[in-house]
Parts: structure tokens; C-alpha cells; sequence
């Protein structure tokens, strides 16, 4: 038997998981949309790397990452339970040793990490605004009539992006309906958008910080091919995409999993466990705090929520 | 007879209402500790882009009127916080609140002769003599608070067991509320630094150490940043913090010379409220060998706006990283916890290397 490793990173828009040996060689992958159940998305992605996993592997450590990490950590029994920037930076360290900026664009956060000699030195991530992030793109798609997928290869085509204030998702959008309504080309629109986006998240995340290369782009935007001209265009840089950007976090993750192991093996049989959570409103004091107890099997595993430590 | 109360402040509610019990011939009510439904007050009253610590100190006014206070007391201090008590006295009127509302500060000043007028236009059965008596006492109270406070902070993430520096500190502050004399506080203070001093502890050589800078209130009351020194430290990390009460009352005046001559290199002069304190203390930390600094404040906090490219110019001249937080009232926790998560990975693994 040979060991393996799973990494889950589990996002607002989209799940990702990823199986590694001990080489940092991808064994399987899968990447489903998360469509707001974290729980079920997970169970699915178990059972689709499940198929995937040749007979003589076993599990040897699980990691979690991504928003809903603490929730699966808890489902899935992981060993490791960790944040998207550490694991970020982990999984893109594995293969690009000598990285020095990280651009991340996901469904709905956006980070920046800056790296020298192998150590983060600095990060930064969005903080008010959703407007250079994944979920205003499909939005805007929608709204156009176009599929996400096929937004970057329109952008491309423009010869002349409109200009689209990248301020905020609301006064973008006005000034997006106004440029549609006044007649311009619709590949120019699309690449405005996506020029907004790279201006946004340079003005936002990017702010005061050193941009220098090697540059790494990835998260689900990076496969956005207009969005990564304009970053080359924008700094003046080579942007590196890898072809695996979507599944650093997961990798990085199961990296971890793997530098945490503990000498226990894991079985991804999910079918037979159940797994709850009931939310309450305390109500013992005016703080009313909103407790979320959750319930592995039956059996009540963790509660979160309680600002007094009583739970 | 008057019901005398104030707004909170972390621990220090403690020494004011000693001095406020002992000075007055009044009633004086305590308002409920600060919790969501404080701010959710605070918020629904005040203007949207008013620092954070005015609603939370409107909040604890509304919630000490609603027990029964009719007079109130406010400071002021040099920047925004200069009107709160004009401000607030305003809103409360307009909701149709018969309160008196005193401003120890105006227009930058205290002005004894002032609050004596105001006091005695009000009628408040006041003693002189006690005033200053107990004044004295309760500032020595409010040094020996920050004291101990210090070396808590500096230790408290490496306890053996869970918990027992706040016991400790819990039953201290309960025997200062009884205090009779300075005497009396002095023994007191002495026996419970012995105590505090002997907590077991099980501290590595190399910790990570971390410098908390930022606006006052937002570093003073831990619920209006999240409980965030309770955070840090459950991560083994020895936590410094500048600013306390003390501070502010007494060391900030000629202290904020010497912190100008030593970071004259970024700043000529003072920059309102902390601005210029969080500067220097950003050159000192990274020079002290901090792994980190948190610069923290309460959302539209001018001063510190300020400050921040400056703080962030010093730190990337050391290569320290800084993490800043800006808190307001319906900040999300989840966004809180990650990125302080991230932070300590990182300076841990900068730490490794």
C-alpha cells in the first residue's frame, strides 16, 4: 500500500479537492461547485476522488482549507484545519520555489501574497468590496447573456475596452448598463470588465505593496485569459497561470496534511455517517449570541458561536 | 437624589465608580456590561460614519438611562472624541431624554472651576475633600491596574493552567472595589503582583512576540475589537501593548517629546489623538526585535488613517509585518479569525528560518 494524502479546499462558489502522494504528485483531483451546501458538495467530491483513487493507496492524512474549512474539518476528522493564505502560499511554494508575489482572485475574496526566499512576508486580502472578485464576473456574465467560461476569449477580441469606473460592483454595474445602453460593441464591454477587475484589485488588495516577479496568478478567475492580459498588460510583468492554479489551496493543504501526519489511517466511506447542525439563539443574555451546534452521528461534536465560552 | 453614571471602558469602570461612589452624596448606577445589543443601541442612534467608540459609549449611556441614570459623565480627548460629549448631549435630548450630561473636557481643557458650576447648577451633593482623597487613590488604582495588566499580557499565553490569571485578576478587582484607604490599596497591590508573579508559567525561550498599536478605545475595550489579546494569546504569544489609561492621564505629555525626536526621521509633529505615539512605538517595536506589529482602530478614526502609510513605511524599512484591523460595529468575525490566522503562520514560519 502505498500512502496518499487528501486536501479539501472548500470556497463560497466552488469546492476543490485533491489526492497527493509523497512526491507532491497529483493522483486525482476533482473541482464541483459548492451551490451553497458545503456539506453536500463535499460528500460529492468524496465520492467522485473516491472512484478516482487506485486500490493500493491509503489515506494517511486529510486537511481542510477554504470558508467552510472548520465545518468539513470536523465531518471529514481531518488532521489539519488551516487557512486559504497559508495553504495558498504552501501549494504554490511546492512547485514554484522561487515565487515572489501570489495574485489570487476567487469567487469571493481576493488576496495578495508577498514571498522572499521562500517565507510570506506579507499578505493582504479584500476587505469591503466583492467588485474585482469571481462571483461579480458571473454575475455580469449573466446579465450579458454570456457563459463565464467563454468571457475571457471575448475579451480578447476587443481592440478598444471601454473605460468602467472600478470603484464599486454597484457603480460598475451602472456604468457596465450604460456602455451596453449607449451602444458599444459588446466584446469592448467584456473587456472593460475585466480591466476593472485587475484595476480594482490592484487599487484594493494590491495597495502599497511591491508587486515583484516571479508573479503567480491563480483562483478561479485566473482562467480568465482577458483578466490575465490585462495584469501583464497592467504591470508590465509575465504572469505565470499554472494549469493546476484552481487547486493550489487543495494541494497546499494536503501538503500540510502530510507534514501533520499522524500515523492514522482514513477511510472516505461517508455514506454511512451522519452529519447535523442546529442552530439556536442563546438568549441568556443580551449578547444573544447565535450557536451553531454540530452533530457527528448523532453524537454533538462542537458548538460555535458563544461569545462567553459557555458552550 | 441623583443617579450618577458613565460609559465603559474595559476593567477601568472599576476606579471610577470607587471615586464616583466615594465623592458623591449620589446614587451612582453601573451600566450593563457592553454586549451586542449595547452597540446594536449605539448603532441605531448615532450617525452611520461616526468612529466606532462613540456608539459604543452612546450604547452604555442608553442602556444606563434605561436602569435608571439621570446624569452622565463623558470625557473628551484630541480628535473626534473632543465632541462626543456635545454630540451625545444632543441625541439624547432629541430622543426626548430629561439627562444632564457632564463634560468633564471642553474644548481640550479641563476646567475645574467649570464642572464646579455645572455641578452646583444641577444641585450634586458633592465632597471636596473626598474628591481629591479618593481622586488619588483611584489613580493609583488605575497604575496599579496597568502594572499588573502589563505583565499579564506578557504571560498569559503560556499559563499551565487555563485560566488562572483571570481568576486572580477577577478577585483583585473585586477587593479594589472595597478599598477604605492607600494604605490599604498599596498592600493589596503588593500581594497580588507576589501572586500574579507566582502563576506557574511555562514559557519556550524562543515565543512569538507581537506589539499591539492603534486607537485607544478600540486597544482598551476588548469587546470592540473582538476580544482580540484573548485571541493572540491562546496561540502562545506574548502580547505588548502601549496604551492604557495611565498612559494617556499622565505619561503622554512629556513623553510625546521624546517619541517625536525619536522618530523624527517620519514625523515632524503630532498628528492628533495616538497618531504620532503609534509611530514612534512602530519604530521601537521593530528595533525591540517584535516578530509583529497589529495596528488596530475603530472604522473613520482620522488620526490613525493618517498614520498608517507612515507605520506602513517604517515596518517594510525593518521587514516587519504589520496586520491591520479596522473594527466597526457589524464586523465579520470569520474575516477576524483568518487573517490573525494567517498572520501568526507566517511569522511563524519566519520564525523557523
Amino acid at each position: 500500500m502505498k500512502d496518499s494524502y487528501l486536501g479539501v479546499d472548500i470556497g463560497s462558489i466552488s469546492t476543490k479537492g485533491v489526492i497527493i502522494d509523497d512526491d507532491n504528485n497529483i493522483i486525482t483531483s476533482s473541482y464541483i461547485w459548492t451551490e451553497g451546501n458545503p456539506i453536500k458538495a463535499v460528500r460529492k467530491l468524496i465520492d467522485i476522488l473516491k472512484k478516482d483513487l487506485p486500490n493500493n493507496y491509503q489515506i494517511k492524512g486529510i486537511g481542510t482549507t477554504g470558508s467552510a474549512r472548520k465545518l468539513i474539518g470536523l465531518l471529514l476528522k481531518a488532521n489539519i484545519v488551516k487557512n486559504e493564505i497559508t495553504a495558498h502560499a504552501v501549494g504554490t511554494l511546492t512547485f514554484y520555489p522561487n515565487v515572489r508575489t501570489i495574485l489570487e482572485i476567487g469567487g469571493q475574496d481576493s488576496k495578495i501574497i508577498l514571498i522572499k526566499n521562500g517565507i510570506i512576508t506579507n499578505y493582504a486580502m479584500n476587505t469591503l468590496c466583492a467588485a474585482g472578485t469571481g462571483s461579480f464576473l458571473s454575475s455580469q456574465a449573466k446579465r450579458l447573456g454570456l457563459d463565464v467560461s467563454e468571457f475571457g476569449a471575448y475579451a480578447l477580441k476587443s481592440k478598444n475596452p471601454v473605460k468602467i469606473a472600478a470603484r464599486c460592483t454597484v457603480f460598475a454595474e451602472s456604468d457596465l448598463v450604460h456602455k451596453a445602453q449607449v451602444g458599444y460593441p459588446i466584446e469592448d464591454i467584456v473587456a472593460g470588465l475585466c480591466k476593472s477587475i485587475v484595476l480594482n484589485y490592484l487599487n484594493n488588495v494590491g495597495k502599497g505593496k511591491k508587486i515583484e516577479s516571479p508573479i503567480i496568478f491563480q483562483g478561479g478567475v485566473s482562467k480568465n485569459v482577458g483578466v490575465i492580459k490585462y495584469f501583464k498588460e497592467i504591470l508590465g510583468e509575465d504572469i505565470i497561470v499554472d494549469e493546476n492554479g484552481h487547486l493550489m489551496g487543495a494541494i497546499g493543504i494536503a501538503v500540510l496534511a502530510r507534514k501533520n501526519k499522524i500515523g492514522k489511517t482514513y477511510s472516505l466511506e461517508l455514506s454511512n455517517i451522519a452529519f447535523d447542525t442546529k442552530a439556536i439563539e442563546c438568549g441568556r443574555c443580551p449578547n444573544n449570541c447565535e450557536l451553531l451546534k454540530i452533530y457527528r452521528n448523532n453524537e454533538l461534536v462542537d458548538s460555535w458561536g458563544s461569545k462567553c465560552g459557555k458552550y | 437624589m441623583h443617579k450618577i453614571s458613565f460609559p465603559l471602558m474595559g476593567d477601568y469602570n472599576v476606579p471610577i465608580e470607587f471615586l464616583l461612589k466615594h465623592a458623591f452624596k449620589e446614587e451612582i448606577i453601573m451600566p450593563p456590561p457592553i454586549t451586542s445589543k449595547t452597540i446594536e443601541l449605539g448603532t441605531k442612534y448615532s450617525p452611520e460614519f461616526v468612529c466606532t467608540p462613540f456608539k459604543y459609549t452612546l450604547g452604555t449611556m442608553l442602556e444606563a438611562i434605561e436602569k435608571g441614570a439621570d446624569t452622565l459623565i463623558q470625557m473628551g480627548g484630541g480628535c473626534r472624541y473632543g465632541y462626543y460629549g456635545e454630540v451625545q448631549d444632543q441625541i439624547l435630548k432629541d430622543l426626548g431624554y430629561n439627562v444632564t450630561l457632564i463634560n468633564l473636557v471642553t474644548k481640550g481643557k479641563v476646567d475645574i472651576r467649570r464642572i464646579v458650576k455645572e455641578l452646583k447648577e444641577t444641585g450634586i451633593k458633592y465632597s471636596k475633600l473626598k474628591a481629591i482623597y479618593y481622586g488619588f487613590i483611584a489613580i493609583k488604582m488605575v497604575k496599579y491596574m496597568d502594572i499588573i495588566d502589563d505583565y499579564i499580557r506578557e504571560n498569559i499565553g503560556f499559563e499551565v493552567k487555563d485560566g488562572s490569571f483571570e481568576t486572580l485578576k477577577f478577585k483583585m478587582l473585586n477587593d479594589f472595589r472595597q478599598v477604605k484607604s492607600y494604605l490599604e490599596l498599596k498592600k493589596l497591590y503588593r500581594y497580588y503582583l507576589k501572586e500574579i508573579q507566582n502563576v506557574p508559567i511555562r514559557k519556550p525561550d524562543k515565543c512569538l512576540k507581537i506589539g499591539i498599536i492603534g486607537e485607544l478605545y478600540t486597544v482598551m475595550e476588548p469587546f470592540s475589537n473582538y476580544f482580540l489579546e484573548k485571541e493572540l494569546s491562546q496561540n502562545q504569544i506574548e502580547i505588548k501593548r502601549f496604551t492604557n489609561v495611565h498612559y494617556l492621564l499622565f505619561e503622554k505629555k512629556h513623553k510625546i517629546k521624546k517619541y517625536l525626536k525619536y522618530s523624527k526621521k517620519y514625523i515632524k509633529y503630532q498628528m492628533g489623538a495616538d497618531a504620532a505615539d503609534n509611530i514612534a512605538r512602530t519604530k521601537y517595536l521593530c528595533e525591540a526585535g517584535y516578530d509583529g506589529i497589529i495596528h488596530i482602530k475603530s472604522s473613520f478614526c482620522t488620526p490613525e488613517i493618517g498614520a498608517m502609510p507612515i507605520i506602513n513605511k517604517i515596518a517594510s524599512e525593518y521587514e516587519t509585518p504589520v496586520l491591520f484591523f479596522s473594527f466597526d460595529a457589524n464586523t465579520s468575525e470569520t474575516g477576524i479569525k483568518t487573517r490573525l490566522e494567517a498572520f501568526y503562520d507566517m511569522l511563524e514560519m519566519r520564525k523557523e528560518k
